[in-house]
């Protein structure tokens, strides 16, 4: 106990004073929180969207002027015709165009279908797809009907209707910040562990601990006991910062997110001793952890990517990566305030045994 | 302890990496008090005997004892009773003299109080107390080695094992580092230390010469550069490679010419081979005198006999 003890303080001494690692630990968190949550912004606002009425009827009009309000577009111009279309997209005066047939109002009273074409400038392919979930959602708006006239309802009625839950905003924030903490946690954490252990075999210092009576076990807890502890404050710094800043909201049990948070943390830890147990280097160290957590995490987890539309075979590689767990778990906790899961959580735990006992097996009190 | 025998016993240690036997076989022993000197070229064995000896390494074959603890099973008892400095010695750059020391006390499982009593006694002889609160990375080379021996020293061991420890230390520092060595094996301490530097060797009682995983020769200096009954001719001179290179492809038979670095040693027995040696570099702008062999030149002419004995 005194032996882990010991170096626990030796190691947390190593973090205060090593300015590089402390920024990492500290600083890097909430740069790429700020850098994810503004950058990586799924949401749109004034999309500027061209219109084209060649229908130009009072049903059309009326269309079009509910688009508007809706808020969530931009009137980038009105097209005269389709010709016009193209050169507007190439030179980025729009990003989508609605163009209303000259057909819209006859169908509307023969089929009582209106249609209407939506044209998407696909050369940013997420942008893209969001793009048209948008329009989607904004002409379901405006198809909707302004008062209780039945009437309304009856003129324009809708192919498809969305209702968004959860996130009715739409602020990818409250996607991304969950996100971030997933990635934070399992980089923090067996990066530093990794690039700790692997810093002692390479200076040397580890041959001088073995040849003290410490035992393996001491010298895996007391390792990665203060990372255990950076990584947690990580963990609170960035949802924190996420609530104060982005203003995500958290519905759920503190507690509940506390604890799986743990288990998460586990996983990433065992993962750092593992990559360090098999690295001699602290640079194969570091590009091991990264390579391990970084992307997988990033693409694999359902962090910006949805799994949902992945190929059936980066789902099975998905099913993997911890964050994929973490991620419902977190999501759920803070955007749906559920606190039971006993899949995830079960998963987890069976990760952090696995990878745990692999490590301790590796790590040998003897040099071989 | 007696029944126990020497500090340190090793019989017929055999270990390999893969194919290359690191050690074929070698066997010595440290009584209380003594400071054995392993001496050998790189490669010759030296690190692979004392990692063995403190636990890290488990042998393929043979017995290593400390304090009649077996190094392979028991290697918990044995590290109590052990201090081993590894060859790069190494300390945490960034944690003060006091924290080093504090560490590998806990680690050791030193008391509080008895810590503070040994800390003041190394800090005593080492002439680290000013520096107490200094960081290790900012000491010097000579100061960084007795904070490493300190450290190893800090839970009172009675056998210490050295890998080179004055390897890059400053000539000023070796001599008081010796000072400390020959200090603590009067208190009774067995140790074993390992140089590269044949001109180190006067230092021990003992020494034992290691090559290719075996112990070529054994006993005091002086009997060591006695034990070779071959007599060395020393080649020095311009033409130094020349005749090297000569006695090498066309020299005459039974003789080995070895280059060390400036010099060339020819190993012979007979007065006949010594003249065959002088006709065949006659024209060669050399010197050539009989040397008495000292320990560097025992080694090199024993590392000669291995060698052509196997080729």
């Amino acid at each position: 106990m005194r032996r882990m003890l010991s170096i626990a303080r030796k190691e947390s001494n190593h973090i205060l004073r090593d300015p590089r690692s402390l920024a990492v630990a500290i600083v890097m968190p909430i740069a790429m929180l700020l850098l994810y949550g503004y950058g990586i912004s799924t949401e749109l606002r004034d999309l500027p969207v061209g219109i084209l009425d060649e229908d130009r009827s009072p049903a059309s009009r009326d269309l079009v002027e509910r688009m508007i309000s809706s808020g969530f577009i931009m009137d980038a111009g009105r097209l005269d015709s389709r010709d016009a279309i193209e050169p507007g997209f190439r030179k980025g005066r729009w990003r989508a165009v609605v163009a209303i047939g000259a057909g819209f109002s006859e169908s509307l009273i023969r089929e009582s279908v209106g249609r209407v074409q939506v044209l998407i400038d696909g050369s940013d392919a997420t942008t893209a797809a969001t793009v048209d979930n948008y329009l989607k959602a904004v002409l379901a708006l405006a198809g909707a009907p302004p008062g209780e006239s039945g009437e309304n309802l009856e003129n324009l009625p809708l192919a498809g209707r969305a209702r968004i839950l959860f996130n009715p905003e739409l602020e990818s924030a409250n996607f991304i910040v969950p996100g971030l903490a997933a990635i934070i946690l399992v980089m923090i954490g067996a990066l530093l562990t990794s690039i700790a252990v692997a810093r002692e075999r390479e200076t040397g210092t580890m041959e001088q601990i073995l040849t003290t009576p410490v035992g393996p076990r001491e010298i895996i807890v007391g390792k990665v006991l203060p990372y255990l502890v950076i990584a947690y404050l990580d963990a609170a710094l960035v949802v924190g910062a996420g609530r104060i800043v982005f203003g995500v909201p958290m519905n759920g049990s503190w507690i509940a997110l506390a604890a799986y948070s743990l288990l998460y943390l586990l996983v990433a830890l065992s993962l750092g001793l593992l990559i360090s147990s098999l690295a001699r280097t602290q640079r194969v160290a570091m590009m091991a952890a990264l390579t391990a957590t970084l992307l997988p995490t990033l693409l694999l987890s359902g962090f910006v990517f949805p799994r949902s539309s992945m190929p059936v075979p980066l789902q099975w590689l998905g099913q993997i990566v911890p964050a994929t767990y973490y991620l419902t778990v977190i999501r759920g906790i803070m955007l749906k305030g559920e606190a039971w899961f006993p899949v995830e959580g079960g998963v987890l735990a069976g990760m952090a045994v696995l990878i745990l006992g692999a490590a301790a097996a590796r790590f040998r009190t003897r040099l071989e | 302890m007696s029944a126990r025998g020497a500090p340190i016993r090793v019989e017929g240690l055999r270990k390999s990496y893969g194919e290359m036997p690191a050690l074929d076989g070698v066997s010595l022993e440290v009584g209380k008090g003594e400071m054995i000197g392993l001496i050998g070229p790189d490669g010759a064995g030296k690190t692979t005997l004392m990692r063995i000896l403190c636990g890290l390494l488990v042998p393929e074959g043979g017995s290593a004892k400390v304090m009649g603890f077996d190094c392979a099973r028991e290697e918990r008892r044995v590290k109590e009773h052990l201090g081993y400095m590894p060859q790069r010695f190494s300390l945490y750059p960034d944690l003060t003299v006091a924290e080093n020391i504090r560490f590998f006390a806990d680690l050791f499982g030193v008391g509080a109080a008895e810590r503070k009593t040994r800390e003041e006694r190394l800090m005593e002889f080492s002439g680290l107390g000013p520096f107490r609160k200094r960081r290790a990375g900012h000491l010097s080379g000579g100061m960084k080695q007795k904070l490493a021996l300190s450290c190893t020293l800090i839970h009172t061991p009675e056998v210490l094992v050295l890998d080179e420890p004055t390897t890059g230390v400053d000539v000023v520092s070796r001599a008081e580092f010796w000072e400390i060595l020959d200090g603590l094996a009067r208190e009774g301490i067995a140790l074993l230390v390992s140089t590269p530097y044949m001109d180190e060797a006067a230092r021990f009682s003992r020494i034992v010469l290691l090559h290719r995983g075996r112990v070529i020769a054994e006993g005091s200096p002086a009997e060591v550069a006695r034990g070779s009954r071959r007599k060395l001719l020393q080649i020095r001179g311009p033409d130094t490679v020349r005749a090297w290179r000569l006695l090498r492809e066309e020299g005459p038979r039974g003789i080995e010419a070895l280059r060390f670095g400036d010099r060339v040693h020819v190993a012979h027995e007979t007065d006949e081979e010594d003249s065959s040696v002088r006709r065949a570099l006659a024209g060669l702008d050399v010197s050539i005198v009989c040397v008495s062999p000292g320990i560097e030149d025992a080694f090199i002419a024993l590392m000669g006999g291995k060698e052509t004995g196997t080729a």
